[in-house]
C-alpha cells in the first residue's frame, strides 16, 4: 500500500523548482551558520551548557511549572492549561468572546499551528492574521508552514511576486524584496492598532521571575504582544527554564543555529500586562500551556531528551533528507529530524510512525543540534516500540502497531541464519557460486543503480589461502 | 595510545564477505605486513545492525550474542567498515543494557577499531607509495565520520601516498543515502540523494572513489554503472595495498569487481 507520505514525497521530488528553492536556502543557512562557529571548542562548550540547562529543567519539569504558574500570576499573568488542543483553542475562544473580538492578529507560533488554531477559529467567524512575513505569505497562499523558522522557505523570490501580484492586484508587480516587504508591512501596519487581541508564541518561560522571553526578527512580534489590549501568548509546557541567567546561552545558541544571526533582531521579556502609568502594553496578558503528548514524552527517561528542544531548526537546515522532500512532505506541523520524532510520540507510532523510517540515521541532525538531542537514538528507539511484542513496557502512544507477519518473519529467517554459521555460509557460498543465475531487477534498488554483484567467491573461502589464524 | 598488539581479530562483515571480499584480504594484508598475527574467526557472520536499525532488537541481539562470543582474547577486534564498527561499539553498550551478558558486550565494544583508525592510532602505519600518480575523491561514511569520529584517518592515510591527489567534491560530508534498508524503504528519497552525491563527485573528475564503507560504495558505484560511465571505486584497504605493495603478485587473486577497477582505469598505469 502506498502511504500519504510516500505519494506526498513522489509528487514534491517531481518538483524541480520546489528543491532547488530547498537546496539553495538550506546551502546558505548551513554556511551561515558556520561562520557564526569560528572556534569550534566553544561552540561545543556552548552546546554543552544549554544542553544541560534544557536538561535540568526536564529534570523538574512538574516543579518548575508550578514556580511558573505562581510568578506568572503574582505578575498579573493570566495561566491557562490545555491538555488537548481543542482544549487550547477554547480557551483562546473563551477569551475572545470575552472581549466581543472578531479577529485576532498574531505573532509566528508553531504552537498554534499545532492546535490548528486558524482553521477552528476561522470557523467561529474570527479574523485570524499572521504578521509574520513568512507566515502572511503562506496564509496568503492557504499553506501552512514548511520550516519552523522559515515558513515559507519553499518559495522564491519570483513565486512571492507572483503571488502578492494576484492577491494585490491593485499594487504594481514588483520581485524587489524589499518593496515587497514594505506591500506587506503597509498591508499589516493599520491592523495592528484596529485589532483587539494579539497573539505569541513564546522562546523561554523563566520560572523564577515569571517571564516570557520572544525571539523574533521583523517587529511584528512586539506589535501583536503590545499594540492590541489583549495579548495571549501560547506555548508547550516544555519550554521553562529555571532561572535568568539560563536565558542568555540559549538565546546565543538558538540565533546562531536557526539562521546563523549572531543577535536577534528584537528580545521581547514580557513580564505583565500594563502598569498604571505605563503608555503602552497590553491589559491584559495570558498564557495558555499545551501539553498535547508532552507528558507522556517526559514520561519516558529514553525519549525525554525530545523536550529539549529550543526550535532552532538547525537539524532541519542539515536534514538530507528534508533538504530534497520539502517540509509539507512530512504530513505534520514539525517536519525534518525533530519532527520525526516529535510528531511520531505526539499523534502515535500508527499515525506518524512511518517518519521515524524516513531517515538514514546519518547524524547530522544530531552534529549541529545545540542541546545535543541524540535524534538518531531516538529514531531508533521509536522504530523499536513501533514493532515491539512487549507493548506493556512502554508508554509510546501506538507501540507495537507497525509490525507485520510478514516483516517479523523476515527478520527471525535472517536471525535465524546468522546465528547458525553453517547455514549462513552455505547459503553465501551457494550464492556467489550461481551468481549468475541470480535477479538482476531488484525492484527500487536498480531504479537508479546497478544489481549488486556478488564477488567470485566470499571472504570467509578467501580466507583459508592467506595464512591467517582461522582458531 | 594503545601499544601495538601481536594478535588481533578481524571481523569481515556480510558485504565484504560477499560483495567485497578483496577489501577483507587487503586489510589483513595490511596488518599482517606490519606484524600483526590475524585471527579471523569463521563462524563469523554479521553484526546484527540491519536488525538493530530495523527495530527488531531481539533478533539483532541473538545476532549480535553470536558474535560476540567469537571474540574471547583481550585483542583488538577490527572492522573494515564504519557502519557496523558504529554498531558494535557503540550500540552493543545499548542492544545489552540489563542483559546477562552486559558485560562481555561491552569487552567487545571496547576492543573494536575501524580499520583506518586501527592503522593510523594504533599501527602506525608509513605506506610507501610505489603507483603512479592518480587522482582520488574519498567519500567517508556517515558512521565512520559522526558515529566513530574517525572521519580525518582516511585522509591521513591517503595524505601518506606521494603520487595521490586529493580532490574535494561539494556536500562530501553529506549522506549518499544509503542507510541500509532506507534505500528499500524509502527509494525515491534515497534515489534522489545519491544522484546528488555521483553529480557532485563526478564534477570533481577522480580517477577513482575511495570509501571506507561498502554501503556507501554499493550504492554510489551501483549509481555511477547503472549511468553508464562508472568512475572506478574501491575500498580503502584495497587501495593501500594495490599502491604499497606489487600490485601484479596480487593481479591473479582479484576479484572481477577489482579487476573490472583496474580494467576501468586505463589513464592510471597499474598492471
Amino acid at each position: 500500500m502506498t502511504s500519504t507520505f510516500r505519494t506526498t514525497v513522489r509528487a514534491n521530488l517531481a518538483k524541480p523548482e520546489v528543491r532547488a528553492n530547498f537546496y539553495r536556502a538550506m546551502d546558505g543557512l548551513m554556511t551561515r551558520r558556520l561562520d557564526q562557529f569560528p572556534d569550534k571548542a566553544e561552540l561545543e562548550r556552548l552546546r554543552t551548557q544549554s544542553m544541560a540547562i534544557r536538561a535540568n529543567a526536564l529534570s523538574k519539569l512538574p516543579e518548575l511549572l508550578e514556580t511558573l504558574e505562581a510568578n506568572l500570576t503574582r505578575n498579573g499573568i493570566q495561566v491557562h492549561w490545555a491538555e488537548t488542543p481543542e482544549q487550547g483553542n477554547q480557551i483562546v475562544q473563551a477569551i475572545l468572546e470575552r472581549h466581543n473580538a472578531k479577529s485576532i492578529i498574531k505573532g509566528k507560533s508553531m504552537v498554534s499551528e499545532e492546535m490548528g488554531m486558524n482553521h477552528f477559529l476561522e470557523a467561529l467567524g474570527i479574523e485570524c492574521l499572521e504578521s509574520d512575513l513568512g507566515e502572511f505569505i503562506i496564509q496568503l497562499d492557504g499553506e501552512t508552514p514548511s520550516h519552523i523558522i522559515m515558513p515559507a522557505i519553499h518559495k522564491n523570490r519570483v513565486q512571492i511576486a507572483k503571488l502578492f501580484h494576484e492577491k494585490f492586484p491593485d499594487i504594481p508587480y514588483t520581485e524587489d524584496v524589499d518593496e515587497l516587504t514594505q506591500m506587506a508591512r503597509r498591508i499589516l501596519r493599520d491592523k495592528f492598532y484596529a485589532t483587539t487581541v494579539g497573539l505569541s508564541g513564546v522562546n523561554f518561560m523563566v520560572a523564577e521571575t515569571g517571564t516570557l522571553c520572544l525571539v523574533e526578527n521583523e517587529g511584528n512580534g512586539r506589535m501583536s504582544t503590545t499594540a492590541p489590549s489583549v495579548h495571549i501568548a501560547v506555548t508547550g509546557i516544555e519550554k521553562v527554564v529555571e532561572s535568568l541567567s539560563d536565558v542568555p546561552p540559549l538565546l546565543s545558541i538558538l540565533t546562531r543555529s536557526a539562521t546563523g544571526q549572531p543577535i536577534t533582531t528584537y528580545f521581547n521579556m514580557i513580564s505583565s500586562p500594563r502598569k498604571p502609568g505605563e503608555k503602552d502594553g497590553p491589559e491584559e496578558v495570558h498564557l495558555v500551556l499545551l501539553d498535547n503528548g508532552r507528558s507522556n514524552i517526559y514520561s519516558d527517561p529514553e525519549l525525554l531528551a525530545t523536550l529539549r528542544c529550543i526550535r532552532c531548526g538547525a537539524c532541519i537546515n542539515h536534514c538530507p533528507v528534508y533538504v530534497r522532500i520539502g517540509g509539507h512532505s512530512y504530513g505534520t506541523v514539525y517536519p525534518g529530524p525533530i519532527g520525526s520524532i516529535l510528531e511520531p510520540q505526539k499523534a502515535g507510532l500508527d499515525v506518524h510512525g512511518e517518519l521515524a523510517q524516513a531517515s538514514t540515521l546519518c547524524g547530522a541532525c544530531s552534529e549541529v543540534c545545540p542541546v545535543r538531542i541524540p535524534i538518531p537514538s531516538i529514531l531508533n528507539r521509536l522504530r523499536y516500540d513501533g514493532v515491539r511484542r512487549d507493548t506493556a513496557n512502554t508508554n509510546t502512544v501506538g507501540s507495537g502497531k507497525r509490525r507485520t507477519l510478514s516483516e517479523a518473519a523476515t527478520w527471525k529467517t535472517w536471525a535465524w541464519a546468522a546465528t547458525h554459521p553453517t547455514i549462513y555460509h552455505a547459503g553465501s557460498t551457494l550464492a556467489t557460486h550461481f551468481k549468475g543465475m541470480l535477479p538482476t531487477n531488484l525492484g527500487a534498488w536498480t531504479t537508479v543503480r546497478s544489481a549488486p554483484k556478488l564477488a567470485e567467491s566470499t571472504l570467509h573461502q578467501q580466507v583459508k589461502n592467506l595464512g591467517v589464524d582461522h582458531e | 595510545m594503545p601499544p601495538i598488539p601481536d594478535t588481533i581479530y578481524f571481523f569481515g562483515t556480510c558485504l565484504v564477505d560477499l560483495m567485497y571480499p578483496q577489501a577483507g584480504v587487503s586489510a589483513m594484508q595490511l596488518i599482517q605486513r606490519a606484524g600483526v598475527k590475524v585471527i579471523f574467526p569463521p563462524a563469523q557472520t554479521c553484526c546484527g545492525q540491519p536488525a538493530w536499525n530495523s527495530g527488531y532488537r531481539d533478533e539483532a541481539r541473538s545476532v549480535a550474542r553470536a558474535q560476540i562470543a567469537l571474540f574471547p582474547k583481550p585483542i583488538p577486534i577490527v572492522i573494515p567498515s564504519g557502519s557496523c564498527a558504529g554498531m558494535m561499539k557503540v550500540h552493543y553498550p545499548e542492544l545489552f543494557a540489563g542483559q546477562a551478558d552486559e558485560a562481555q558486550a561491552l569487552d567487545v565494544a571496547n576492543r573494536v577499531y575501524e580499520l583506518t583508525e586501527f592503522l593510523v592510532d594504533v599501527l602506525h602505519i608509513e605506506l610507501q607509495d610505489l603507483g603512479e600518480p592518480v587522482t582520488v575523491a574519498v567519500h567517508t561514511s556517515c558512521s565512520a565520520r559522526r558515529e566513530m569520529g574517525v572521519a580525518d584517518k582516511i585522509e591521513s592515510l591517503l595524505g601518506q601516498l606521494s603520487n595521490v591527489q586529493r580532490v574535494e567534491h561539494a556536500r562530501k560530508p553529506e549522506c549518499c543515502g544509503f542507510g541500509g534498508t532506507f534505500a528499500v524503504k524509502e527509494p525515491e528519497i534515497s534515489a534522489a540523494m545519491v544522484l546528488d552525491k555521483v553529480t557532485h563527485i563526478r564534477h570533481a573528475q577522480p580517477d577513482r572513489l575511495i570509501s571506507q564503507e561498502c554501503g556507501c560504495l554499493l550504492n554510489i558505484g551501483g549509481t555511477m554503472e547503472k549511468q553508464g560511465d562508472a568512475i572506478p571505486h574501491q575500498h580503502i584497504a584495497e587501495f593501500l595495498w594495490e599502491r604499497t605493495s606489487m600490485a601484479s603478485t596480487s593481479l591473479s587473486q582479484r576479484t572481477d569487481r577489482s579487476l573490472s577497477v583496474v580494467e576501468g582505469n586505463t589513464t592510471e598505469g597499474t598492471p
